[in-house]
């Protein structure tokens, strides 16, 4: 008895009977004359606007500061918003970090249950990099960024990020990820249209998404 | 648990029954329009628009003139990253696949990611039957679920229901919601709230999957709620259900879809959350990873030349909104979870038009060419609903010894239009005929063999007085 692999595949290439067999993939022609965001280097200054002003039109707040301010300003973000128990998932940046009342940090080493997760306030967090052009964050799971379910289960996300990691375009992302890893991409707090279409904030991911820039 | 699309009437019947709800017309007339223009102006912010539709069609094509080799090399590399691969003809076998898996893991709930797969399949039914809990955990599959309805749209399956009739719903059905407003933030946290310690106590999570990249093994889920996530990440085992067709070459073929499948799905630039994985990784997300490839269907598809462009089709749903048929009639009177244009094309290919129901989709269509316009992978719908159509109709002749009452009609006008004494006497007739049948100018119901016509539309009423007649009557 053949196998339901060996019967679809065959079962396909049936199918395929009207395609030579001396045709390879590439031969399939592929015009890939789309946009893939140029030569724009990330730092630049228009680019770091666009990303911030296309993250913010989703709902989230983004802040750009200067990196001698950095660690105040994540220090005032969760106070502002009365969060005290954070998790800052392992290789945060100490400059980042540094004002940072220890009591209430932790680091999901060893890892947290879901319980304890859901239990934390907020979620401090790196980014692998953004994209300008769709206002999106890609987090890969490196240093500062935590296994996925920590940026998941907490109701507060503040994410920082270097200026020089926002790209243009979505094409620069790609070439830039590994796949091999576990992505997230992020485009605002969490949110939906399922009622009659009208866009509302906040369901299951975190409600509430805070973004700072580092120059 | 939930209904089915089983032993629908075919389209005309049950768009009339559909028309009647002034409710859901209004209903969704709001919501295409609404979806109509997001759209539109997100998509008009890229100059480069037609270029990646271009280059989203042509991968496409490449990736089913050369499906087996990728198949094959997907599989292995999912394997190589810890995953493991399911093959299935067809939808039941699909169930029983996932139904083993699921109960090899000794539980007997799951948390489903919104997957119009598994829609297609009718999992939570066989799930059920087998006495697992299938809990559906995005806001408008929730609707449709705890309504025991129907889903109506690909992106927004509840399109049909409005906040107060969805507040109503959450009254009835969810613990603790008695007081519940219509505002869609308050229902959307009422939602939060009862799936909150579903998701956190999960062990199975189900899914589908909008893209897997062959050269990789990595599955992609794109959404907007965050209960993919949850369901990708916190349970230990993830069973993906997916299409042989959903597979790209590369990793870097995403850069076209990541900016096709959001503008033209929700409108918007990008969608909040798209998460991607290849196989399992040690200390984050799922230990377990099953990947379901379904047939159903696909490779008959894709043996038909004319046909084979639908299995570009990415579930974006802007033909839906676009179209003045479903606009007016809803996603249900297609007998399908797939509705609308695409619905038209593709359920008549993969369930083949064995049904009344599946022959009379090809034919829901005015062919005005809307959808080809939006689709992003340019599929050519009118091309392939008019190849749809003359196969039903070479099908349904080749099944009859009498002639069909077409062949019939035409014969009898080409009888009485080649005789200008004929004409002028079936004229007269015609206008006398319709004083009995017609209402304010329109026929809602032609007697006889000509009720066909009538059945999804009405006829305009014969004028009094034939145009001949009134010139012998008015120049003579």
């Amino acid at each position: 008895m053949s196998t339901a692999r060996d019967e679809i595949l065959a079962r396909v290439r049936a199918a395929l009977a009207d395609v030579p067999e001396s045709e390879r993939p590439a031969d399939v022609p592929v015009k890939r004359a789309y946009a893939t965001g140029g030569d724009q280097p990330g730092s630049a200054p228009e680019t770091v606007a666009l990303f911030t002003e296309r993250l913010a039109d989703y709902g989230a707040t983004v802040r750009t500061v200067s990196s001698g301010r950095a660690a105040t300003e994540v220090a005032r973000t969760l106070a502002s918003r009365g969060a005290s128990r954070l998790v800052v998932p392992r290789w945060f940046p100490p400059a980042w970090s540094a004002q940072l009342a220890a009591a209430g940090m932790r680091s999901d080493e060893p890892p947290l249950s879901v319980d304890e997760l859901d239990a934390v306030d907020a979620v401090v967090t790196t980014a692998a990099l953004a994209i300008a052009e769709t206002g999106t964050l890609v987090l890969d799971g490196g240093p500062g960024q935590g296994r996925r379910a920590v940026t998941l289960v907490p109701d507060f996300h503040l994410c920082v990020l270097r200026a020089d990691q926002v790209v243009a375009s979505v094409p620069q992302a790609l070439s830039r990820l590994d796949p091999l890893r576990p992505l997230t991409f992020v485009s605002g707090p969490s949110a939906t249209s399922d009622i009659e279409l009208e866009r509302v904030a906040g369901v299951h991911g975190p409600r509430t998404l805070e973004v700072l820039v580092v120059r | 648990m939930s209904s089915a699309f089983l032993g629908m009437p075919p389209f005309p019947q049950a768009a009339r029954r559909a028309l009647a709800d002034t409710q859901q017309r209004r209903n969704l007339a709001g919501a295409t329009r609404t979806i109509r223009h997001k759209r539109a102006e997100v998509v008009g912010e890229l100059p480069d628009w037609e270029e990646l539709r271009e280059a989203g069609r042509a991968l496409k094509e490449r990736t089913l003139r050369h499906l087996d080799h990728y198949l094959v090399q997907l599989e292995e590399r999912v394997t190589a990253a810890g995953g493991q691969v399911h093959w299935a003809r067809d939808a039941a076998e699909a169930n029983r696949i996932v139904t083993r898996l699921v109960q090899e893991t000794g539980e007997r709930e799951v948390v489903k990611v919104k997957s119009m797969t598994t829609q297609e399949t009718g999992l939570n039914r066989a799930l059920e039957t087998a006495g697992i809990t299938a809990y559906e955990t995005d806001l408008a599959e929730l609707i449709v679920q705890l309504g025991d309805d129907l889903p109506s749209h690909i992106l927004v399956p509840a399109i049909h229901r409005n906040r107060a009739e969805i507040r109503e719903l959450f009254r009835r059905t969810m613990p603790d919601a008695e007081g519940v407003g219509d505002d869609p933030a308050e229902l959307a946290e009422a939602a939060r709230r009862y799936l909150r310690q579903k998701f956190l106590r999960a062990k199975v999570g189900i899914s589908g999957a909008n893209f897997l990249v062959a050269e990789t093994g990595t599955a992609v889920v794109v959404e907007s709620e965050g209960n993919g996530r949850m369901c990708l990440t916190l349970p230990e085992t993830l069973i993906s259900v997916v299409g042989i067709e959903k597979v790209v070459p590369t990793w870097q073929d995403l850069e076209v879809y990541l900016q096709l499948l959001p503008r033209s799905s929700t409108g918007e630039r990008m969608n909040p959350y798209t998460s991607t994985w290849t196989g399992t990784q040690d200390g984050d997300g799922p230990r377990g990873f099953h990947l379901v490839l379904l047939d159903g269907g696909r490779t008959d598809t894709l043996a038909d030349r004319i046909g084979r462009q639908t299995l570009n089709c990415i579930r974006c749903s802007a033909c839906l909104n676009v179209c003045p048929v479903y606009e007016r009639t809803g996603g249900h009177a297609y007998g399908s979870v797939y509705p609308g244009p695409i619905g038209a094309v593709l359920n008549p290919q993969l369930r083949g038009t064995g049904t009344e129901t599946d022959r009379s989709l090809p034919f829901a269509s005015t062919l005005c060419g809307a959808c080809y316009e939006v689709c992003p992978v340019k599929i050519d719908i009118p091309e392939v609903l008019v190849h749809l159509r003359a196969r039903v109709v070479e099908e349904t002749g080749g099944r009859r010894h009498t002639p069909t009452p077409e062949a019939v009609a035409m014969r009898a006008a080409r009888w009485v239009f080649s005789s200008p004494a004929r004409l002028s006497a079936a004229q007269r007739l015609a206008a006398l005929g319709s004083r009995v049948v017609a209402r304010r100018g329109r026929i809602a119901r032609l007697p006889g063999p000509l009720a066909g016509w009538t059945d999804a539309r009405d006829a305009p009423a014969p004028a009094g007085e034939p145009f001949r007649q009134w010139w012998e009557r008015t120049h003579r």
